[in-house]
């Protein structure tokens, strides 16, 4: 069965999702992150979902579960990339997602797990430096 | 002579619910929908057509172009002949849930929408009517 | 009813000459359209009418025989709108066939006064409803375009500034609708995307009331945009409105609020690891730094 892809970068575990996700897929994604922090000993997860068009109640459920279950294993979860009609929707939605940390941009979203200097630098990166 | 601009989608599976909301979507984008007024609608859909299944043990979502004067809307009926639902204004209340997951996603759905009506009793399966103007 | 459609038919040539001269004495328009299209047109529709009576009648112009004609007309109407013509002059593009119609139908219908008159009489009624397609179309248009610049003008309303590298600030000037806040808040959170900004200002000064809806549509807009992963801070509360939503028992507990746009930025850029510093202080004077001119009012500095 096709699988989303989980990649890992030293202690980050890294997600894009790219497609359409009917719900066996999502389920699937929650169990496949689950063990892989459990097998890599894995700090970070970012979760990419600047390609999804929507997200609704199962995929936010998925997110909020998902950054959960990494806390309980030890790993914070930050989700970036949120596309702003997704955004609109979701709060019209009642939605908030509780316990999901978020962040512009995957650079933004690394950021914020691993301090400052984590992801490449950037032109606000080299201000900051000659402050 | 059938309607052309009015189709009926299958929901037995998950992956029925995924077709749904794409051909939503794509009716949405024919009708020259905003593109947050598409969004809102296909999330409704998705979460109407995800009752539909999961509650309603599968039914179908029909999706037809309606006119208010010189406006054009979108209307999407999903129907099951599933248990029904008890007590409907619980259920359109946010945060009631009802088997696993977090709540039938009916309060939410009818912010998404202009119109909404529900008919449904406990044996007589469910339908949900939502309406959104362009 | 197919007879209407027969007369025009042998006598097309005739008609629709008779119909163009006609025109040329009122609607003609020769500064707007040439001779060659206004005869396409004119030829165009005697078709449509002809194919309409034959497939569903002239009584009832809905009918699906009758969808050409009813595109056909939309389409002139348009084009007409767009070129400059008036309502009433387009209407009376299709209504000026009457003339040379009528003149036909009594050449052909002249032995049985009966048959001339009923055939009259159908044949006004259709020129009228075809008219009247004209004139509904031409509102039509009209207030589609009026909706558009509408539009063009709530989101040039409320520009979204930045102010600096990842802070964007939106002065919102005048009364906040519900279609209004709309357009703001999808114009704000576009760019806070487009920009990648982390704090965006949202200042109320120009706001002369807040009520329950503009204060309901603002935290929406907060959350969204914390939903993407930026920070939104208030400015611009002036003492009335602070009354108004403590009054209204408004929540504002996880909202971010400051009097002023100043403090706002000047917290933005804190939260974002920014300073600001003063050049020319007692230090660098020293070692010839550039010093800023002081002005007629300037403290000296220590």
């Amino acid at each position: 069965m096709e699988r989303i892809p989980v990649l890992r970068m030293g202690s980050l575990l890294l997600i894009t999702i790219q497609v359409d996700m009917h719900d066996k897929l999502a389920l699937q994604l929650q169990d496949d992150v689950t063990e892989r922090i459990s097998d890599w000993g894995s700090t970070g997860v970012l979760i990419d979902i600047s390609s999804l068009e929507i997200v609704d109640s199962f995929i936010g459920r998925m997110l909020a579960n998902i950054a959960a279950m990494s806390r309980v294993l030890g790993a914070e979860t930050v989700v970036v990339g949120m596309q702003p009609a997704v955004a609109i929707t979701l709060v019209e939605l009642g939605m908030s997602l509780p316990g999901v940390r978020t962040a512009l941009s995957v650079e933004a979203g690394m950021e914020l797990l691993y301090g400052a200097g984590a992801g490449f630098r950037s032109e606000s990166d080299h201000e900051r430096s000659e402050a | 002579m059938s309607d052309p601009k009015r189709e009926t989608l299958p929901l037995k599976s998950s992956n029925d619910v995924v077709l749904a909301r794409q051909r939503v979507r794509q009716r949405a984008i024919e009708l020259r929908f905003t593109l947050v007024d598409q969004t809102k609608l296909v999330t409704a859909a998705s979460e109407l057509a995800r009752n539909a299944l999961d509650h309603g043990k599968g039914g179908s979502m029909t999706v037809e172009e309606v006119a208010n004067g010189a406006r054009a809307g979108l209307r999407l009926t999903f129907e099951d002949q599933g248990p029904g639902i008890p007590d409907i204004e619980l259920a359109l209340k946010d945060g009631f849930t009802s088997g696993n997951g977090m709540g039938l996603g009916l309060g939410g759905s009818k912010r998404l929408v202009n119109e909404f009506s529900i008919e449904s009793a406990p044996g007589k399966g469910t339908r949900v009517t939502v309406t959104r103007w362009r | 009813m197919s007879e209407l459609a027969e007369i025009i038919s042998r006598n097309e040539d005739q008609i629709r000459s008779e119909w163009t001269r006609d025109m040329s004495k009122s609607v003609e328009r020769a500064d707007l359209m040439s001779k060659t299209e206004l005869d396409e047109q004119c030829s165009a529709l005697l078709k449509a009418i002809v194919d309409g009576s034959r497939v569903s009648g002239v009584r009832e112009i809905t009918g699906a025989g009758w969808n050409a004609a009813r595109d056909l007309l939309t389409e002139i109407t348009a084009s007409r709108a767009r070129q400059g013509f008036s309502p009433s002059e387009v209407a009376t593009f299709v209504l000026s066939l009457k003339q040379p119609l009528f003149a036909a139908i009594r050449r052909e219908m002249s032995k049985s006064a009966d048959k001339m008159f009923e055939t009259l009489w159908g044949a006004t009624e259709l020129l009228d409803g075809l008219a009247l397609i004209t004139t509904e179309s031409y509102i039509a248009t009209r207030e589609e375009f009026i909706a558009r610049q509408q539009q063009e003008l709530l989101e040039l309303s409320t520009p979204v500034v930045k102010l600096w590298d990842g802070i964007l600030a939106l002065p919102i000037i005048g009364t906040l609708d519900s279609a209004r806040t709309q357009v703001v808040m999808e114009n704000l959170l576009q760019t806070v995307v487009s920009t990648n900004s982390k704090y965006a200002i949202i200042d109320i000064t120009g706001v002369p009331t807040v009520d329950t809806l503009v204060a309901q549509h603002l935290l929406k807009t907060i959350t969204a945009a914390r939903l993407m992963g930026a920070d939104c801070i208030i400015s611009g509360v002036r003492p009335q409105i602070a009354q108004t939503i403590v009054h209204l028992g408004i929540n504002l507990e996880d909202v971010i609020t400051r009097a002023k746009l100043s403090d706002a930025f000047a917290l933005a850029l804190q939260r974002s690891g920014r300073t600001v510093v003063r050049i020319g202080s007692a230090g660098s004077a020293a070692s010839g730094a550039p010093r800023a001119l002081a002005g007629p009012l300037a403290k000296q500095e220590d």
